[in-house]
């Protein structure tokens, strides 16, 4: 369906065909594009036309296409999840673009998530970390009732601010020290604001600080890069209360000491963002 | 084909429990012996893994993502039901039961829906154990909104992210069972067969997404926690790698497919905008709350909305069902929409839509109430469409959502085949020919986290089981066929790609099948679709190879399975000559237009058994009986 409406753009994007694989920027030329169209629908477009030439096409990973699951994140012209604030790349649609656009589309460069192929990543450091305490250890069946607990609002509020998190990665993406710490912050700030998370709070942080550092993420340096890319809002603040749990764990915390890492230890606080 | 559904004798309150008490349990020391594979990580999968883990059972899930967490069960947004009754409205086991057997129009399975309503408060219960955000009151209790098809407010919800949260609390807690080491998930594999050996399902046949390597897995028991198939319609509210091929896989290999043409459309989506579209966005139902949907009393009236007075306004959900109004259930407000399109009262460019209009809401409650209540859906229906819903209505039209069909099971959830079993949408069980709004995410976690983990282990326990390891000649069998299948699709080399043909098939599936179907389009189905079938298989073009990261052949194994399933979703329909939930037959409707269920011929579960290649499917038939719930005309008037 051709439109008046409808432009060309040009997309430089990164092909690389395996994670041993050197990669290279290739440019491919896109007609026929619709104001209306989503950015990976414009990918879609692009990879039709490559399947059609018996070319591979760009391998590029979204699934939900509604900024949830978490699984698209591209740095388009330079901007994590594209030039849209707080919102993914899936949700990047092609009227932010004119006729004659030159494109780049890049895969997150992060030590910690190693390239597949193309634009994809590995992402399973996130796993890990969440297997280091990531959780409230309570078996199926042992829960009391519902409202046996009061939450206070507020904290139940923050507590889901933090919980919207859908660990795509662009903080560690945005971050000039590939830190996870947004990541691993907001985990942390959801369970130790509700009362449920207490009783493994100081455990938990060390556990999921030691798992963070062994990932080889970096550290913070306040750039608030993180915040100014999350899809979700998340804030720094946890990045703040995540090194007060370190801190608070380390000092009254009845943890193994073998769970603390070391050199975050030197990590500069951050001032509560409100 | 045996459609014993071992439905527990005595009275419906007690059966789940005297059920249990009667399972054999396994000797905590011996569950570390018994392997259990889980394919798919969504609320079912993840939460039955979970479970299972922290029992002692040895527990591999696979997902065909890079983190379970991006299953599909993470784009729920309003909410999950529980009989709780904490707003005092009336509330009760009794009434979440009658109102989801109502609700899917008498074609669900009386015990199994019981059960579910018991189970709906421990899941509430365990979630905020869990950590879940659930919203509160200023007190600091949960708080409850309604939804569509009750009359009352049972739905607990984090926002419009409630899918989100309750799959994050279920990974979250299978998590913490890899970190104990009872539960392995392997991540990028794509289940591709079940292997039974003698008459067992005893492993998968798993292929390995980045290397394209073929992994057989053995074990004592399989679960299918593999969602639903909406995109057979190609265009759907379902992620783009939802897909029908593992409960095909399974029904091939003898699993009985139950009622699959049983559809949810929802009415709340945001409507398409041309031929390039991957997928349909919904809007949470819970809109329905505070939104008015309407459409302008004259035909092709072409003024903005808000220059469309009052008086020129049909409220038709409204008008039409003055008890519900705007909250009637989906399969309803979605046909009345279309009613009214076809009318020629649609609004939009294309015409093929109507209004959800906040004006009044805004109006009453504020506009900041409104924004703390449905921002986020406010926000991503303007990223969509460029248009501000606060301003003027909304446009929505209905959208494949979720199927109700899926995997016959009994009330162990065991699919006809012994030691398979099926979970979440992936089974047929709970919702009838319709579901209620905010009865997924409870069932999907009513499986997992509580029934299976019984279930399964009355299974692994009364079963003897002979040696089976991932070196056996069924595996390598299964293996091969699949092997011949990949290498079939790679060799044609033809001119569509397999999305082309998707859609090509996603067309005729919603113009002949979709919200209205009748005898002579179903037929026209039926002929199109193997027409499709053979252009795939003789001119799809996919590059690349086999044993490589290979997102097209991925695409096309799905199509490919589709396009064979699509033929039998046809034949059930067509076969189905009663109007019931959201299986409309033209034929079958009342003097005012409603669906027409025909109780006499048509009370019972159509159960399709595979014949073999090119041979036509056998129907069996699972009668339901309602003992505690009269059938009647299902009337929101």
């Amino acid at each position: 369906m051709s439109d008046k409406n409808n432009f060309s753009v040009t997309i430089r994007v990164w092909r690389q065909d395996g994670a041993e694989e050197p990669g290279r920027m290739t440019a491919y030329k896109v007609r026929d594009v619709s104001p209306d169209m989503s950015f990976l629908e414009m990918l879609d477009l692009l990879n039709e036309d490559l399947i059609k030439k018996g070319d591979k096409p760009i391998t590029v990973e979204s699934d939900c296409r509604e900024g949830i699951c978490g699984c698209c994140g591209l740095v388009v012209n330079g901007d994590v999840h594209g030039p849209d604030d707080h919102s993914t790349v899936c949700q990047l649609h092609m009227r932010r673009f004119g006729d004659g656009d030159v494109i780049t589309v890049e895969p997150w460069r992060i030590k910690s998530f190693p390239i597949l192929k193309d634009l994809v990543v590995d992402r399973s450091a996130f796993e890990r970390i969440m297997a280091a305490g990531g959780y409230i250890s309570v078996n199926t069946g042992a829960a009391v009732d519902a409202n046996a607990i009061a939450v206070n609002k507020d904290d139940a509020e923050e507590a889901m601010d933090s919980a919207a998190c859908i660990g795509c990665g662009a903080c560690v993406a945005a971050c000039p020290n590939g830190a996870a710490m947004l990541f691993t912050g907001a985990k942390l700030s959801q369970l130790a604001l509700l009362p449920q998370g207490g009783p493994e709070r100081e455990r938990r942080a060390l556990t999921m600080l030691a798992a963070m550092d062994r990932e080889g993420f970096g550290n913070c340096s306040n750039e608030y890069e993180c915040e100014a890319v999350c899809p979700k809002e998340v804030k720094v603040s946890n990045i703040a209360r995540l090194n007060r749990e370190f801190l608070l764990a380390n000092f009254f915390g009845k943890a193994e000491p073998d769970l603390a890492p070391a050199h975050l230890k030197s990590t500069p606080d951050i001032p509560e963002d409100e | 084909m045996n459609l014993d559904a071992k439905i527990p004798a005595g009275p419906i309150e007690k059966k789940w429990d005297s059920h249990k008490f009667n399972l054999k349990l396994v000797n905590p020391n011996n569950r570390r012996k018994y392997d259990i594979l889980i394919v798919g990580s969504g609320l079912a999968g993840a939460s039955a893994a979970a479970s299972l883990g922290e029992l002692g059972y040895n527990v591999k899930v696979f997902t065909l993502h890079d983190s379970p967490r991006r299953a599909h069960s993470i784009a729920a947004q309003g909410g999950i039901n529980a009989a709780k009754n904490y707003p005092n409205d009336g509330d009760s086991v009794w009434r979440l039961f009658h109102d989801t057997v109502k609700g899917g129009d008498y074609r669900a399975r009386e015990a199994n829906v019981y059960r579910l309503a018991q189970i709906s408060n421990q899941i509430i219960d365990h979630c905020v154990a869990l950590g879940v955000p659930f919203a509160r009151e200023y007190g600091g209790l949960l708080s409850n909104r309604s939804f569509g098809g009750a009359q009352l407010s049972r739905t607990f919800y984090a926002r419009g992210q409630t899918g989100q949260q309750l799959l994050l609390g279920a990974y979250s807690a299978m998590m913490r069972q890899v970190a104990a080491g009872t539960v392995q998930v392997l991540n990028r594999r794509e289940m591709v067969d079940v292997v039974v050996k003698n008459g067992k399902a005893r492993g998968i046949v798993a292929r390995n997404l980045v290397t394209g390597d073929l992994e057989s897995h053995a074990g004592h028991a399989v679960l299918l926690c593999t969602g639903g198939y909406a995109n057979v319609f190609y265009l759907s509210t379902n992620a783009a790698t939802c897909n029908v091929s593992a409960a095909w896989a399974a029904y091939k290999r003898g699993a009985g497919f139950a009622n699959p043409c049983f559809t949810q459309i929802h009415p709340t989506c945001i409507p398409r905008s041309g031929d390039h579209q991957s997928k349909l966005t919904l809007m949470s139902e819970s809109l329905r709350n505070d939104g008015r949907v309407w459409v302008p009393k004259t035909k092709g009236d072409k003024r903005p909305a808000n220059q469309i007075p009052e008086e020129e306004r049909d409220y038709f959900l409204e008008r039409r069902y003055p008890a519900f109004g705007n909250l009637v259930p989906r399969d309803i407000a979605s046909r009345a929409a279309k009613m009214v399109v076809d009318e020629g009262k649609g609004v939009g460019p294309t015409g093929q839509s109507v209004y959800l209009d906040f004006r009044d809401s805004i109006k009453r409650k504020g506009l900041n109430k409104i924004k703390g209540e449905y921002g986020n859906l406010f926000d991503m229906y303007y990223q969509i469409t460029d248009e501000d819903g606060y301003k003027s209505p909304m446009r929505i039209y209905p959208a494949p959502h979720y199927t109700m069909g899926g995997l016959w099971v009994d009330y162990n959830l065991m699919t006809t085949i012994p030691g398979l079993f099926a979970l979440g949408e992936a089974n047929f069980s709970d919702h009838g020919a319709n579901r209620l709004g905010a009865s997924a995410l409870m069932q999907g976690l009513a499986d997992g986290f509580f029934i299976a983990p019984s279930t399964v282990a009355g299974y692994l326990g009364a079963t003897r089981f002979e040696a089976a390891c991932a070196g056996d000649p069924e595996f390598g069998a299964a293996a091969r066929q699949v092997q011949d299948r990949i290498n079939r699709i790679l060799s044609i080399k033809g001119k569509k790609t397999p999305s082309e043909l998707h859609r090509q098939l996603g067309n005729v599936m919603w113009n002949e099948c979709g919200m209205a179907r009748n005898e002579a389009a179903l037929k026209k189905a039926l002929k199109k679709i193997p027409e499709i079938r053979g252009e795939f298989w003789s001119d799809v073009m996919v590059p690349g190879a086999d044993k490589d990261f290979n997102q097209t052949l991925e695409k096309a194994m799905k199509v490919a399975d589709f396009l064979e399933f699509a033929e039998l979703f046809v034949r059930d329909a067509l076969e189905r000559k009663e109007s019931c939930g959201g299986h409309f037959r033209e034929e079958s409707c009342t003097a005012e237009g409603e669906a027409k269920r025909d109780d006499a011929n048509f009370s019972h579960a159509g159960v399709w058994a595979y014949a073999g290649e090119d041979k036509e499917a056998a129907l069996h038939k699972e009668p339901l009986a309602f003992e505690h719930i009269r059938m009647a005309e299902r009337s929101y008037k």
